[in-house]
């Protein structure tokens, strides 16, 4: 009798019961219609306020208010479902959703998925900050206040900086609030016609790129030589007085920490111009080294990586924006302030840029990051870095064990908080890329690992990022299920192109409507008119 | 503590025994091998300037609760402040789902392993594209001020022209968002942001000066429904006729829990909306429940021109099953770095989730109703204030939930009236007469369908007892 694909997988994953650590996982499958397909027309989800007689009687009708021709002609087309079968359907699509919490996410390198501890959210949900209107009198936010300037000062002691703001939204757009305060730094200096040249390398995350063309600058971008970050020389052949400044990452995503850090900054300083890094992930240097020490005029942390604010689908995030005296009147307004025993939101800043993001910021996240630096304190923010470089030191001698595997660059040198690894010979050896290899072990239980942003300068990368949260068991379970793929493609690369096999769906492979205007469909109502209305 | 190992609860491997023993598997005799990565002179010896640590959860919990309770939320007191962000009911189911530990903790993962994610994601798109009339709606990003000013810039790109339209009624913060997106004027590639005026009898749009700046160099006209000062806007069809006789896009502002009894933009012929999603089941966080959309027709250039994130359902190697996949991925940052349109970062996720639970109960009826009740209500205390010696209620009295109350006529300042307020349990409304001093001491003040009549006559009876 032929095996099935079922029994296939069941077989290869029956090794946890061996004495193996890997799982023999099942995602939930609940075959879930859209919710734009369930309800019975009547069905409500809630009920709200109706507008007493009494209010009705003085003023009428609502209708009576909407000028003529703006009123809402037909209904919106939105479900018509009771509570509970819309509590389920969502509950459904939370238990399709690995996240971190389930899903040992050692995976996505460059991400810090460490470990958000329960109480921050206890905290953050209660309605002394979840209720609270960013316009209501500062006197009566002075609690939430006095978390983000105290934040503040933690994050100037871990980075050598001078002044904060904790307005932006997330990483990127605290990489952003930094090409416009360098822009506000040139402009004020009236050399904004003279200096329109951002640098950064090919390692930094792309929107250390992207940021700075929308501050309007051109940016030029260096790439690495076998060390895995630029020669200095190279970098230096970048910088002219047309330099407005750089904007990098360090160690970047290979892990690789850049020796000549300090000589980038001081031939960017010798041409007048300013340096940045990037330090959405911190965690392998807290403590142990600083962007002020090596001369950069202002980085930026995510309190949702380095700091335990959990990542939430993608947000809300926040990005932590740090720099010099100098660069400190830029600083988006309002910036919080200490006068007396009083915190007070300044808005009287004339030279600053303006506004990134409306109101005070996703401070929910200040609020966590706060809690979280106060459990570590300043010995436990250098294990959290000890740590992380330990376990992914660990990590890296059980996955370079494995064949396939290899670890481009600096050759020699250890990496700190994560790697990018390649998985060129696998693909050479089975047609098995990185792609699919992801594919495969979600079906084990575990993440999908990140691969690398674009463009792959590593062919076939992947970057796992094993942060404190790691227990050794973990990343022994992690390194086994990279292997049992591999051995998987060796043995057989068919059912590993063919994966997954143990998710919420099947394999996707009409990717076509990605590309294709005749078959894309953005929303259920467009799909109904492009697709199912034509079948 | 310094005698002592360090081992958290959150660090597994801080036990001294485990480190030891994978240290040994290395071959190292202490981290600090590692660490010697970091030339020397490039190392922090100090010791970082932080407390030292609140170990136990009890009491940690005992002191961030205890700097929290100093502040005084909108639940113990009455609010009336609105202004971009407004209290309105959550529903508890919505909580529920959004602080599921899937959701909470999720992040970039696979299309398989966070399916449930991409699929949540897919359904918000689709409800909130109903919501607004349009049938492509983009993955939020951070508020409505930035994506109002990307949808400038998107509407630079398609049109090639450098000029927007603004209404000067504009909100002032949302303002400088839009500005710093759009560069300093003096920039080769920056975006011109030019006013056209609103009518101070109405609030609306003055569409004579509309007509007047109007010409074949603008890329898009902007305005909002409702205005920033609470005025629902009649000339919506009419701006976009304006604006597509010169070649000019027109953009929507719009609040979307208006659109159960307001005309949705994509009716009214406008060619992208963009606005914010806290209205639809966040809770405030003083200004963090907030989340921009962009919201336009199915143009495959429009699509081009997105900066951000697109998702489209696709049927997977099972007919009738359905998968979540980005679409364009080449155009977005992520893509191609600065080749791409504009930047996308981590923003708001966990809201769009919120929202399309939100969208999912209220239903057309819900938003129906809500709709009515906050105009009701809100109508109700703009009575009851207006019927307050020395205070006036300004502009057309056709609003949603947001009105300006003058106090110009009981002497007192707004910040005067607003300090008092607070001995009353009460937030005012947002104090516009830094930034609209022609409306004299005039405050924004905000009812929804949260605060029904006895907590409006509260109100009244304050503002009526501190203005006297």
């Amino acid at each position: 009798m032929t095996e099935t694909p079922q029994d296939k997988v069941a077989r290869l994953a029956r090794l946890r019961r061996d004495g193996g650590v890997l799982r023999d996982y099942r995602s939930p499958r609940y075959d879930e219609p859209f919710i734009m397909e369930q309800g019975t027309p009547g069905e409500r989800g809630i009920l709200v306020p109706l507008a007493e007689e009494d209010v009705t009687k003085a003023v009428g009708e609502a209708a009576d208010y909407i000028p003529e021709g703006m009123s809402r002609a037909a209904a919106p087309v939105l479900p018509e479902m009771s509570q509970y079968q819309v509590l389920r359907h969502y509950l459904r699509y939370s238990q399709m959703t690995l996240g971190m919490d389930l899903g040992s996410d050692i995976s996505e390198g460059t991400c810090t998925m460490k470990y958000s501890p329960k109480m921050h959210e206890e905290l953050i949900r209660g309605h002394k900050a979840a209720d609270l209107h960013p316009w209501q009198d500062e006197d009566t936010m002075q609690g939430l206040l006095e978390i983000v300037f105290d934040t503040g000062q933690y994050l100037k002691s871990i980075s050598g900086m001078d002044a904060f703001s904790l307005q932006p939204g997330g990483g990127s757009h605290a990489v952003y609030t930094n090409a416009c305060v360098m822009r506000r730094h040139f402009e004020a200096k009236g050399e904004l016609d003279q200096r329109n040249e951002m640098i950064t390398t090919i390692f930094s995350h792309p929107c250390d790129a992207a940021t700075p063309m929308v501050a309007g600058f051109k940016v030029i971008t260096v790439m690495p030589d076998e060390n895995g970050y630029p020669d200095l020389e190279a970098f230096k052949a970048a910088v002219s007085e047309r330099t407005v400044g750089c904007m990098i990452t360090n160690p970047e995503d290979t892990g690789i920490y850049n020796p000549q850090i300090d000589k980038y900054v001081e031939v960017l300083h010798d041409a007048g111009a300013l340096a940045f890094t990037d330090q959405a992930n911190a965690n392998g240097i807290l403590g142990f080294a600083r962007a002020r020490d090596a001369g950069f005029d202002a980085c930026h942390f995510n309190l949702h990586k380095t700091f335990s604010s959990p990542h939430g689908c993608e947000g809300p995030a926040t990005g932590a924006y740090m720099c010099t005296d100098e660069l400190a009147k830029y600083l988006p307004v309002p910036v919080v302030a200490k006068v007396g025993d009083r915190y007070h939101l300044d808005y009287d800043r004339p030279e600053s840029i303006g506004r990134v993001r409306g109101f005070l910021g996703n401070w929910m996240g200040v609020i966590r990051a706060y809690a979280w630096i106060r459990t570590m304190g300043p010995e436990g923010l250098k294990e959290v870095a000890e740590i992380s470089v330990l376990n992914n030191n660990y990590l890296d001698n059980l996955l370079m064990a494995i064949k396939g595997v290899s670890r481009p660059y600096a050759e020699g040198h250890r990496r700190l908080d994560q790697v990018r690894y390649s998985l060129e010979q696998l693909k050479e050896d089975t047609g098995v890329g990185t792609e699919a290899l992801r594919d495969r072990m979600v079906d084990f239980g575990i993440q999908s690992y990140w691969m690398s942003h674009h463009p792959w300068v590593v062919p076939e990368p992947f970057t796992p990022e094993p942060c404190e949260t790691y227990s050794r068991v973990d990343l022994d379970e992690w390194a086994a299920v990279i292997k049992k793929g591999i051995d998987e493609a060796y043995a057989d690369a068919e059912f590993v192109l063919d994966s997954p096999h143990a998710q919420p769906i099947d394999q996707m492979r009409r990717t076509e409507a990605m590309e294709d205007p005749g078959q894309w469909a953005f929303t259920w109502r467009a799909y109904k008119k492009k697709i199912l209305g034509k079948k | 503590m310094a005698d002592k190992p360090f081992v958290h609860p959150y660090i597994p491997n801080s036990v001294p025994a485990v480190k030891e023993a994978m240290l040994h598997e290395l071959g190292l005799s202490s981290v600090e091998e590692i660490y010697a990565e970091i030339p020397d002179r490039l190392r922090f010896k100090g010791r970082l300037d932080i407390p030292e640590p609140i170990l136990a959860e009890r009491d940690l919990r005992r002191h961030v609760q205890g700097l929290l309770d100093k502040n005084t939320s909108a639940v113990e007191f009455l609010n009336f402040c609105g202004a971009g962000c407004w209290q309105h009911h959550v529903p508890s189911v919505v909580d529920e789902v959004i602080n599921r530990a899937e959701f909470v903790s999720a992040y970039c993962g696979g299309d398989y392993s966070d399916l449930g994610k991409y699929l949540t994601r897919f359904e918000f798109n689709s409800m909130l594209g109903e919501l607004v009339d349009f049938d492509v709606v983009a993955n939020p990003i951070y508020d409505w001020g930035d994506v109002a000013g990307r949808s400038f810039r998107m509407a630079r790109r398609i049109t090639g022209r450098d000029k927007v339209l603004v209404p000067s009624s504009v909100s002032p913060m949302r303002l400088m968002e839009m500005r710093t997106l759009c560069q300093p004027e003096s920039m080769a590639n920056s975006t011109k942001i030019r006013f056209y005026e609103w009518d101070r009898e109405t609030g609306m749009v003055d569409t004579d000066d509309l007509k007047a700046k109007l010409d074949d160099s603008v890329a898009a006209v902007y305005w909002e429904n409702p205005s920033y000062l609470g005025t629902i806007e009649a000339h919506g069809a009419e701006i976009v006729k304006l604006a597509h006789e010169h070649g000019a896009l027109a953009i929507a502002g719009v609040d979307p829990i208006t659109l159960g009894v307001l005309a949705p933009p994509g009716a009214l012929g406008a060619d992208i909306a963009c606005g914010d999603i806290q209205p639809l089941g966040m809770h405030m966080h003083a200004g963090g429940g907030c989340s921009g959309f962009i919201a336009f027709r199915d143009d495959p250039l429009f699509a081009q021109e997105c900066p951000l994130e697109l998702y489209t359902v696709m049927e997977t190697a099972t007919p009738g099953q359905y998968a979540v996949g980005e679409a364009l991925p080449d155009r977005t940052s992520y893509g191609s770095r600065d080749q791409g349109k504009d930047w996308v970062g981590t923003a708001s996720g966990l809201w769009t989730i919120a929202a399309a639970v939100y969208m999912a109960v209220m239903g057309p009826q819900g938003f129906k109703e809500v709709g009515e009740t906050c105009v009701a209500r809100s109508h109700y205390a703009a009575k009851l204030l207006g019927e307050i010696p020395g205070v006036q209620v300004k502009l057309s009295p056709g609003f949603f939930k947001e009105f300006v109350v003058g106090f110009d006529g009981t002497g007192k300042t707004v910040a005067e009236v607003h300090k008092k307020l607070l001995g009353h349990r009460i937030f005012g409304g947002k104090d516009l007469s830094a930034d609209f001093p022609e409306l004299g001491q005039s405050a924004l003040y905000c009812v929804t369908e949260y605060y029904g009549k006895a907590e409006i006559e509260r109100l009244a009876s304050a503002v009526k007892e501190v203005t006297a």
